[in-house]
């Protein structure tokens, strides 16, 4: 069992509980219970960074085109990018389908959760600053350029799923080498390590706040790996990290997720 | 009415302009460098267009865009008025770019640009620095370009959009040491406020305290350490900021 915090709808603080990353169950009140057995909220707060192309194969994907227009160089810094506030959803919640749109694009990626203020930290010392981890589905409309922000890609509502729990630091020894794997309708669709990233995560935390604060309650996505799974409307969709924790969500069409809500 | 967020006396206030001086929330008249001001709503999501003039897209020698060129900024990089901003010690060129920031007052979903500005709660003043010298091609123009920390620059006021009869005619200035070096006006964008809140809103919602900064009209030129910029936006704002280097970090 590990030590995680975990949000509950209608429960205003964090709860400390014992989980079991594998089973994805938790200790409460004395009962075990399956995170999809219980009401769970986004446990973070802050804002949500992403990172683009630091799985190997990510950029590898990119082959010749790094060095060709309009790139002309392959990346020497990190390439992030923000999920804004509407983008926030809960365990369990519904992915919207936008409505002129037919598939969405799984991001499987290990949330560094930030534990308290981090300006100008060395590799050596960036763990200090880490609270915990989660699993972030890092949802994307498809799109094959990477050349301009792709806002209108990554910041649709409801496209950054976070949970079930953050993972207290000390629960995960390595987190450069962690098993991420997707499973569509529980069947196993992509697989990959950490241990297979260009910045590991103490490097990426110092590249990072080298130009720019974390503060505490921010998370800092550490990149998703290439081949993305491709969903549709129905799909249900289980995000798993070693020693972490698994995110399932379902995609729903949007304009059906407002008629859902009204009663 | 102008309104501003500062920090008098160990706490937070809002204040308002009296008559050359600040009427805080408790009732007390101070002097406007007798406090620190901080932006003057709190961002909830920003957004920032780059070449949303023509003008300053010509000089970057880039085509006019045919859809909003887009990116975000994080918390981490606003300053308020009267600030400081950090220029990297090993850098060649950074410069300002004065716009017109637009505060959103309500949830926006699919919004028509006709309808928009009934979105709008109130403008300020944005300082939107970049360094040019960490552009790269892959979601450009990228967060160590755009969101340092201290490198974008907000205030002093929030001025209620019942006070602005056209937000798509106000002149933009920016004073290097006093002397002019950008000048434009905001009926140059590209895409107009109206526009933006219809492109940003047609695939996401926006809620109240989201910034538009919509984009810089051309005369960008490098500043230098010691240098304050001014940047202006007719009827909503003088912002005053000042560059610093390297040596007042005991961390670089």
């Amino acid at each position: 069992m590990s030590i995680a915090k975990i949000k509950m709808l209608g429960v205003h603080e964090l709860v400390e509980v014992a989980v079991n990353p594998e089973t994805n169950t938790l200790a409460l009140d004395g009962n075990d219970y399956h995170a999809n057995d219980i009401k769970l909220d986004i446990p973070v707060t802050g804002t949500i960074f992403g990172t683009l192309l630091n799985y190997k194969g990510a950029l590898e994907s990119l082959g010749e085109a790094v060095n060709e227009k309009p790139h002309n160089a392959p990346p020497i810094a990190p390439i992030l990018y923000i999920k804004p506030a509407n983008t926030f959803n809960s365990y369990g919640g519904a992915i919207p389908m936008p409505e002129e749109i037919s598939e969405l694009e799984v991001g499987a990626a290990l949330g560094i959760v930030i534990g308290k203020r981090a300006t100008c930290v060395s590799e050596e010392e960036a763990l200090d600053y880490v609270a915990g981890y989660t699993v972030v589905n890092d949802v994307s409309v498809p799109h094959e350029s990477v050349y301009r922000p792709a806002v209108q890609h990554k910041s649709r509502d409801g496209f950054c799923p976070v949970g079930p729990w953050i993972v207290d630091r000390e629960a995960v020894a390595n987190p450069d080498n962690l098993a991420v794997r997707v499973f569509i309708n529980d069947e196993l669709r992509q697989e990959n390590n950490t241990e297979n990233l260009i910045r590991p995560v103490a490097k990426l935390l110092a590249d990072v706040t080298d130009y720019m604060t974390l503060s505490a309650g921010d998370v800092l996505l550490i990149g998703v790996p290439e081949n993305a799974p491709v969903v549709k409307v129905g799909d249900n969709i289980r995000v798993e990290i070693e020693n972490v924790g698994s995110l399932e969500n379902k995609v729903v069409l949007e304009k059906k997720l407002l008629q859902e809500a009204i009663k | 009415m102008k309104k501003a967020r500062v920090a008098y006396g160990g706490s937070i206030h809002e204040a308002t302009e009296w008559e050359g001086n600040l009427k805080l929330d408790d009732g007390r008249i101070v002097k406007e460098d007798e406090v620190t001001w901080l932006t003057p709503v709190e961002p909830r999501t920003v957004f920032a267009l780059g070449l949303n003039y023509a003008d300053h897209a010509a000089e970057l020698a880039f085509a006019p865009p045919t859809e909003p060129l887009v990116f975000l900024k994080g918390p981490n990089t606003f300053i308020g008025h009267n600030a400081e901003t950090r220029r990297p010690g090993d850098v060649t060129y950074m410069h300002y770019e004065c716009e017109l920031a637009v505060i959103i007052g309500k949830t926006a979903r699919n919004v028509k640009k006709e309808d928009a500005l009934d979105y709008v709660k109130g403008y300020s003043t944005a300082n939107d620095y970049a360094i040019r010298d960490y552009l790269e091609n892959y979601y450009r123009p990228n967060l160590r370009v755009k969101n340092r920390d201290t490198c974008t620059v907000m205030g002093p006021w929030f001025v209620d959009a019942k006070y602005i009869e056209d937000p798509m005619n106000l002149k933009l200035t920016t004073h290097v040491n006093g002397k002019l070096v950008q000048e434009g006006t905001t009926a140059d964008m590209i895409f107009g406020v109206g526009e933006l809140i219809e492109y940003l809103s047609s695939f996401m919602t926006l809620s109240e305290n989201d910034i538009i900064l919509t984009g810089t009209p051309k005369g960008s030129v490098d500043t230098a350490v010691g240098d304050v910029v001014v940047t202006e936006v007719e009827g909503v704002g003088r912002l005053v900021n000042t560059i610093i280097g390297d040596e007042v970090f005991s961390n670089r």
